[in-house]
Order: C-alpha cells, then structure tokens, then sequence
C-alpha cells in the first residue's frame, strides 16, 4: 500500500522490540464484541492511483462545470477568476501540509501570512481588527450574533429580511440554544431600514446586509446610528466581497461588527465549502472575538516575528467559558485570500469590481427589456433580484435543460416565502462572464417563460 | 558571521511585510478594459481607497515563496504532534478536488446538474456509516468542534422532543480537550467535570456519582486524550442511557481504531469524525478541516440539513426541515458543508481500502507503542501499559534538571522535529503527547528516538546547551509571547 | 491594618469597612507574567464567591473571586495598562486590584492570616 511505509519485516522487528506478540496485543482495552478482526466486507478494498482517479473523474464528469456553460448563480458564492499563482502557493507543502501555528519558531510563513490577511482584511472592510478567519460567512454571522449578545449582555436579536437565509438560520442554531430570542423580518429586496422600527433598549443586536442577498446595496449610516443610540452593535454582513472594491464598505458605514464570506477571493466554488469567513469588529472588543489571532512582537534576537496571541479567549484555555469553540479555521483559504489580494492590490481589485458591476449593469439591461420580467434591484454591485412571470426554480431548471445555469431561485434559499418572491430570480454576474453569455441567457430565459 | 548587508542568511531571505514595499498603484492581475461606463450604483461608490498594496506575479511569488521556507510541515520532516494525527496527505486527493466536475460547480446549481457531486457525498457517507456501524451521518459541520457542536444539539433536540428539557448538565473528564467543555457550553448545557484515575481513564465511580435525572449527556474522547482506549466505555454508555442521557464520543483519535472498532457497538449516539485527521485532508496551517457526525438511530431524526438521500430518480439533496428532515434541528452552514474536503477524504478511503484502513490503524499503534517502548527508560511515561496511537510522557524525567517541557519541545526543533504536543492534556505534569501515525517510516522512527534519547540523557546530564533559548537553529528564535499579548498589535500600521 | 487571605488566593487588606483586595504573590507567580486585568464597574455588587475580575497570562486565565460581600468603591486603573504591577507587586500598594465596601464584616473571620496562608500554600 502506496500510503504505509512499514514492511512486514519491519513490523516483526519493531514488535519484538517492543516485547508484544502481535498487534492485538495493543487492542485488548477494546471490548471483544466491537473487535473487527477482519476488514469491513462492505466496503472495497484497495485500489490504486490510477483506479481511484477514474472512479472519482467518472463522478466529476456527471456534473455540469460553470466554466463550460453561461452561467449566473450567486446567492452567497461567485465565481471569480482565480490567478493560477494562487493555486500554486497554497499546494505548497509548507502551506498545505503544516499545522496552526503552535511553534513560532517553525511557523513564520503561516504567521505572518495570518498577519497580512488580518490587515487585508481590516482595509477592505475598514474596521479595526480582524481575525485570522472563521469557517465561512454564515458561521461568522452566527459568531457574531453570540458576540454581540455577549458584549451588550441583552438577548433579544433583530435579523433583517435581507440577510442570506442560510446564514439567518446557522445564527438561529447558534443563538436559540444559549436563551437568545432572534426576531426574522420578513424577506424584502431593499428594506434593511426596517430593523428601525424594532429597535428597543433591549436589543442586543441587529443583523444587516450590504449587499443584501437581493444585491442592493444602501447606506446603513442611518441603522447604525440608531441601534447604537438605543446600545445596540450592528453586525454588518456580506456574501460578495469583491463588491467593496467598488462600494462603501461596512464598517465604513458604522458596523460594529462586520463580517462575511471571503471565497470570491482566492477560493473556487467548490460546491460551497471550504470557504472563508471574514471577522472584523472595533479594537475595544478585540478581547470578546472568537477565532485565532496572529499578533506582532520580537524574538530573543530583537528581530520582527509573529504568535497567535490573545489565546485566553480560545477553548483550549478557557474550556467552557470561551468566546467559541472554535480551534480549526480556514488557513489555507485565508492564505488564498492573502495571496489573491496582493496580487490585486487595490488597484486590481477595483478594476475586477467595476468589471464585475458592469457585467451586471449589461445583464440587467438584457433581462428588463424581456417581456414579464422585473428587475427589482435598484442599487446593486454584481447581483440583482429579477421578478419572474412564472415561479422561478421552474425557469431555473428549463434554463439548465437549455445548458444555462441563469441564477438561484430565492425561494430555494426560503421555500416557505411569500407567492411574489417564488417568482425572484437572483442572477449574479462577475469579470468571468462575457457579453455572448449574458444574450444566451437573455435569449433562453424568452424561450422558458 | 552575524549579518549580512542584504538581511538574508543564505537561501533563507529576508521577509519583509506586504504592505512595507508592495504599491498602491500596482497590481499583479490585468483585468479587461471596461465597454459599457453605466454605474447602478445609487451613491454606495466607495469613497476612499482601501489602501491596499499590490504586488507584480514575479515579486508576489517570491514573497510567498520566501515566507513558506519559514514553516516546518510534514512533507519536511516528522510532525508528532499528539492529538493532531499529521499524516502524509496524499497530492492524488489534491489532483482529484481540483477536477472542474467538483471545484468548479455551485452549491445551488439545479441538483440535476450536480449529481456526480450528490454522489460522491452519498457514497462517503456509505464509508462513514459502514465504518462506524451507525445509522446516519450530518457532513456539513466544518470541523471537529463544528462536528461536537452538531452532535450536542442533535442530543438536545431529541430531549427536548421527548419532553426532557430540564436535563442540561453534560459530564466532560477533566482530560478533555477545550473543545468539549467549550462546545457544550455554546449550545447552552452546564458543565460538570469528572475526575480520571491513577492509570489514566476516566473515573467511573465519579462519573457515576455525578450522574442524575438533569443530565442530558456524557462527552468522553476515545482512545483518550492520554493515548488510551477506555475499557469501560460500554459500561458509561449503558450507564448514561440508564440514566435519560446520551453518549457523545469525540472522534478525534478514530485513525486509532478505523477498521477496528465497531464504533456503533460502544453504545455510542453522536461521534464527529475530523477528515482532515484519520482521512488525510491537509491541515493548511489550520484548516480548512471538516467534521461530519455519525448518528445512532435515537438521534439520527435530528441530524441537521442538508442531508443526500438516493432515490428513483438519482440522489436529491434535502435542504429544508420538512419531509424526511422534519424533525431536523435546523442548519449549521450555508450551503452543504466542505465538499473539497470530501473529494480528498473519499479518494484516501477507496486508496486504502477496506482492508488499508485497518491496516492504518495498526500501524499507527505499532508507531507510537515502538516510541514508547525505545523511549520508556530515559524518558517518563505517564502510565504503564501499552498506548493507543499516541505516547504520553510527563515531565517527571526532567525533575531537578532546569529543563521543562518546554524547553525540551524547543531543543527538538533544532534536531529537526517539529514537537510534540506539550502541556496536554492537562491531567499530566508537562506532558509530551507524541503522535507518530502510520506514514512514518521505521527509518524515521529509529532517527526521532535517537534524538529524544539524546536530549533526555544531555538533560539528566546537565548539560543544558542544547535546552537553553532554544531553538537556535530554527528561522526565528524564541519569541516574545508576553509583549504580544499585553500590547496587541493585530495589523500593520 | 490586617491582611487576610482565601483558598483562591485572593489577599484582603481591611481599614474601617473599606477592603483592599488583591491577589497573593504565590498565584501571580503560577500564573507567570499577567498580561491583562479585566476589573468590574466600580458600583457594582458582589456576594462572598462571585468571580468579580479577571487575571491573565499568556497560557492561563484565572477568575478573581469576591473574597467578601460588599459594593466596588474604587478600582486600580493602573493595572489594566501596565498589568506587569501584578507580578512586581502582589501584596503592596501598587498591586491591589479593587476596593470594596464591606457589607459583612464578620466574612472575615473564616479568611486565613498569613501564618496560616503559608501552610495553606505549602501543603
């Protein structure tokens, strides 16, 4: 077996060192009637490379790839072109097979790439501090909802209609749990002001998205203002983060605590995992934050080095009284986004961004010229919610029939939602889309409807 | 010589920080020119720049280059990192993730267009179940404490569909890692500690003792985190069912007993199992992991969505808490958890086989009972008896010599070993927890045994050269952890 | 003025009904080098046994517990910028961490004088 260097010999030997007669010797403790004493008879046995691989390609063939057909669908995942450096660091073995930086001695790379994301991170969104990533947005929205409960020592939480659905519900697990009561507005494409009317001095948060999970994008100034004045955090929340490139960031916008998905930077589809989740809140909570921190000091030597610090916070220290339980993140993502947004630097970002609006300006041009159909999205960056004449997850699969993937229903994200936004269409583009792409949409989206 | 003009010692270069010399008006990325200069953007423009530097692809490379020469990873040396399971990843698993049919599909792409991709999560949740003898499997949690987080809530929704809210006392041994404790209190259970004995298991008579009409769960690790399976775990599982409670077993050490134990024979109702330790996914520097769950047949009604079930028509993806997932407790992640990770889990499994894994399992015991068994008389095991998969040493060897644990983890590094884990669990004195899995080599062993043989014997010794400031030899010297934590600096100003 | 000192290892230093209260020299010493003190809201009440601050270092973090009822009057300001008083002076004028306004002095009598701190310490 390809994986397993000992030798028959060398197991022999190394047993007679050891003074045991035979493997089983070591597996006495285990109770005789959970023994399995021969391999599993269910399961193969073993294969090789080369089988393996055409076992798993015949799998992959039966998917469609977004590469090899006009493609639209956003809703929390985008894709982006990816430059190939990206790819070739992160498969570095000194990236890919080492592990969270205990020993700083060992682990300069890690630590100051953590360090540079955490900056990366903090600029882009315009807060504070920044941690060293959560597993995606959704968690981080969850963290956040904890957080923010946990600062203000209030328990009531207000989520607007435009958060993403799946994120609404991971902060829903997260908080029902531990005596948090979660008020859900109801799903609306540009009605984030409506957390106004709920705010309360017992609030302990509201949730509010930009872009929302209908694209647009308004100035939350005002929310913020608000819920402070009554002594609540504003948990700002995004899925797309190349849209600030181009638009007013969060915290820019008085968040609190901000916090998202970071795969539309460095990261594939991937189905949906593993992404990244971005964190970011003011310096003044830095001690109530979940996740890792990379911190700067000095080696014995007096030379610039980096530590995960402030680790009181984390379960292995705090045990039950953690900020999380989190231990895991997403390194290696996080060094993809690391390594993809150097590459851009603001500059290159903000062209991707403006290419990424413009896609979506040209297909929001080609859908409302279609007889039926809406564009309800008034602001957007690369996402708009369109009404539909006809309930939109059937379009979405006459599209695909038709060999384009045209956007995600919304109410796949909510299925219990209201008659009108059975019929929303979300359609995202970014700079991979091209102008034949979006006729094709528009000209398959006539045929269906 | 000390220094030199350039800053460099050689092949290891200088790193400076992105932001000292990368250009606000630079990038690495040439992007088409825009055709259509109509904006919808209202007045949400950003209106300052983010300022953040860009690198050309040349300068970027390099940078990156440079700073990975300054990580320790497996694919350089042994890694014995006790707990952590840092086994060779396989570049087949990385090969087959990268496969547009699995990267480059979308989460919510019609399921007609995805069934390669629902395929190959009902297939590993097959091998997950089969191996385990459970009776279901939640994949989306995205690592090991999202795993324990999904089997604590799947325990607290059957209790409270059985009308049992008031139990909300869980039981976690002492020698537990953080997470348990840590998890139990986030989905909002109390915590109540039992003690472990003299030969390092947990303490049944306490455990006992501290069992009662409130308590919702038991948390226990097995094989331990002392490197020992637990002999009485029917026994805990019969007597926590007795009790209206259920049995949380944190799989951390499957690679232990994968193809060894019948996991669903222990009485077990919830065990998440870390992909990216018994199933070889890379750990990044820390991640991404994945932590799918295993459910017994009490719990698995509970398990969050989405779950993969096989029908007529091919494989459907449920997304939603109605129909089959009715009793679901809701859902933990966007989307359908780490598929990525899935990809490489399932290419190390159909690699190793039925009968490879089993074989994982026992080589990976024979490795670390060879470590304790060569190390045993210069060195302090902190329990008689052979180990599981990983040797526990405490600090009692090192008594009177000026060196602690940590000094000796230190003094590795220049020995070219990355350390054990040290200080954990917390039930032994400057424990040294060391993890050698199945992928080292007998070659590798016998150089790693020499080593630790040579430093317990220049410590008993007194000479201490090799133990002070250490390491010396490593990229950086020892770092100053108090400076950072008493003034945070957590960005570049 | 008497000190006192609890099984937690927090001393307590009483004049009229106003007690000063820090941690020993022994606990700063287990915990290494105090890097940040997290102090309540001088007002705030605590009964005998409530964790009322919080000490910590690199690897550890500790709990301060009330060792006396009574209400916050004052709080050492100084200790949150330069945390490192805890380790230079447990018990001295610089290393307390809070006053407070003792509602029960009969608490007291149960704490241990130094004599039988040391021996606490020592067994």
């Amino acid at each position: 077996m390809r994986y397993l260097p000992l030798s028959d010999e060398n197991r022999q030997s190394m047993l007679g060192t050891i003074g045991a007669k035979s493997v089983d010797d070591f597996f006495t403790d285990i109770p005789i009637f959970a023994r399995l004493n021969a391999p599993i008879a269910e399961l193969p046995g073993h294969k090789t490379e080369l089988e393996v691989s055409r076992h798993l390609s015949a799998m992959a063939a039966k998917n469609v790839a977004a590469g090899t057909v006009p493609f639209f669908c956003g809703a929390g995942a985008y894709r982006h072109h990816v430059p190939a450096s990206v790819d070739h660091i992160i498969q570095r073995s000194e990236f890919l097979t080492t592990y969270t930086p205990y020993q700083p001695e060992i682990a300069q790379g890690t630590l100051q790439t953590l360090f540079e994301f955490q900056t990366q991170v903090a600029r882009l969104l315009d807060c504070e501090v920044a941690n060293a990533s959560m597993y995606d947005g959704s968690t981080a929205c969850a963290e956040a909802v904890v957080m923010a409960a946990r600062v203000t020592k209030r328990n009531k939480i207000i989520i607007s209609g435009g958060v993403h659905p799946h994120y609404a519900a991971a902060a829903q697990v997260l908080a029902q749990n531990i005596g948090l009561e979660i008020v859900m507005l109801d799903a609306a494409i540009d009605d984030e002001k409506a957390v106004i009317a709920h705010l309360a001095s017992d609030i302990a948060c509201v949730v509010i998205s930009c872009p929302n999970v209908f694209g647009t994008i308004s100035d939350l100034s005002d929310i913020s203002r608000a819920a402070q004045a009554q002594g609540a955090l504003v948990v700002g929340v995004f899925t797309e983060v190349t849209a600030f490139g181009l638009i007013q960031p969060l915290g820019a916008m008085g968040c609190d605590i901000v916090v998202g998905e970071g795969q539309s930077i460095g990261n594939a589809l991937n189905f949906g995992g593993p992404y990244v989740g971005l964190f970011a809140t003011r310096e003044k909570y830095m001690r109530q934050m979940p996740g890792r921190l990379a911190g700067e000091t000095v080696d014995l030597d007096g030379n610039r080095g980096f530590v995960l610090t402030l680790s009181t916070r984390e379960q292995h220290i705090r045990r039950e009284k953690a900020t999380s339980n989190i231990c895991t993140n997403s390194g290696l993502c996080a060094l993809a986004f690391t390594v993809h947004l150097s590459l851009l630097g603001q500059k290159g970002l903000g062209q991707v961004a403006a290419k990424c609006h413009e896609m979506a300006v040209e297909v929001a041009q080609a859908l409302e010229s279609i007889d039926g159909v809406t564009v309800l999205t008034e602001a957007f960056f690369n996402e708009i919610a369109v009404s539909l004449p006809k309930p939109a997850a059937q379009a979405v699969d006459e599209l695909a029939a038709k060999g384009v993937l045209g956007g995600v229903p919304y109410s796949r994200l909510d299925p219990n939602c209201s008659a009108q936004m059975q019929n929303v269409l979300l359609v995202a583009a970014t700079e991979t889309n091209t102008k034949a792409d979006i006729e094709a949409l528009a000209t398959a989206l006539k045929e269906v409807l | 010589m000390e220094n030199t003009t350039s800053g460099a010692k050689g092949l290891l270069q200088k790193t400076e920080l992105l932001f000292e010399y990368g250009r606000l008006d630079v990038s690495g990325v040439d992007v088409a020119p825009i055709a259509n200069p109509q904006v919808r953007l209202g007045n949400m423009k950003r209106q300052q720049n983010p300022q953040l530097p860009g690198l050309t692809e040349p300068e970027a490379v390099r940078h990156y280059v440079r700073l990975s020469q300054r990580n320790y990873a497996i694919d350089l040396g042994m890694f014995p990192l006790g707990s952590c399971t840092m086994k060779h990843n396989p570049r087949l698993n990385e090969a087959m993730a990268r496969l547009a049919g699995f990267a480059d599909i979308h989460p919510l792409q019609p399921q007609s267009t995805v069934q390669g991709a629902l395929e190959l999560m009902h297939e590993l949740s097959f091998w997950l179940t089969t191996l385990t003898g459970m009776q279901a499997v939640a994949l989306s949690p995205k690592a090991g404490a999202h795993g324990e987080q999904c089997g604590m809530l799947a325990i607290r929704a059957a209790l409270d569909a059985n009308g049992q809210q008031h139990r909300r006392r869980v039981l976690v041994p002492k020698s537990a890692h953080g997470t348990n404790p840590a998890t139990a209190a986030q989905c909002g259970f109390s915590v109540d500690e039992i003690g472990q004995t003299a030969n390092g298991r947990v303490d049944f008579a306490d455990f006992y003792a501290k069992l009662g009409d409130d308590v919702a769960a038991v948390m226990i690790t097995n094989p331990n985190t002392c490197g020992l399976f637990e002999p009485q775990i029917k026994e805990i599982a019969d007597a926590i069912h007795a009790a209206g409670g259920y049995f949380y077993c944190d799989g951390a050490n499957f690679n232990a007993i994968v193809g060894k134990v019948k996991i669903a024979e222990l009485g077990v109702d919830a065990m998440h199992i870390n992909l990216h330790k018994t199933f070889s996914t890379p750990h990044g520097g820390g991640g991404p992991g994945s932590g799918p769950t295993v459910l017994s047949a009490a719990l698995a009604p509970f398990a969050p969505v989405p779950l993969v079930v096989k029908t007529a028509n091919g494989f459907e993806l449920v997304e939603n808490a109605s129909g089959e997932a009715e009793q679901a407790f809701g859902r933990m992640v966007a989307f359908h958890g780490q598929m990525g990770m899935y990809v490489r889990a399932l290419a190390y499994m159909l690699s190793h086989g039925s009968d490879g894994l089993k074989q994982v399992a026992e080589d990976a015991v024979l490795n670390a009972n060879y470590i304790l068994a060569s190390l045993k008389d210069v060195m302090s095991p902190a329990f008689e008896g052979y180990c599981m998969h990983e040797a526990l040493f405490d600090d009692s060897f090192l008594e009177g010599t000026g060196v602690t644990t940590l000094d000796f983890a230190k003094a590795m590094i220049d020995e070219g070993f990355h350390p054990m884990t040290m200080y954990f669990p917390l039930v032994v004195h400057g424990a040294m927890l060391i993890e050698p899995t199945e992928t080292e080599s007998k070659n590798t062993l016998d150089g790693f045994i020499a080593s630790m043989r040579a430093l317990a014997v220049a410590a008993k010794s007194n000479d201490i050269s090799k133990f002070d400031h250490a390491p010396h030899l490593a990229p950086s010297k020892r770092l100053d952890e108090v400076m950072a934590a008493r003034k945070p600096v957590l960005k570049y100003v | 003025m008497s000190v006192k000192f609890t099984k937690d290892h927090e001393w307590v230093a009483v004049e009229g009904d106003i007690a000063t209260i820090g941690i020993s020299a022994f606990a700063a010493e287990q915990l290494g080098d105090v890097v940040y003190v997290e102090l309540p809201a001088v007002g705030k009440n605590f009964n005998q046994g409530d964790a009322m601050a919080v000490v910590e270092s690199v690897k550890a973090a500790s709990d301060v517990y009330a060792p006396v009822s009574g209400e916050i009057v004052e709080v050492n300001d100084a200790l949150v910028d330069a945390p490192q008083i805890v380790n230079e002076c447990g018990i001295g004028p610089e290393g307390w961490f809070v006053k407070m306004k003792l509602s029960d002095q009969s608490q007291l009598d149960a704490l241990m004088d130094l004599a039988a701190y040391k021996i606490f310490v020592e067994s």
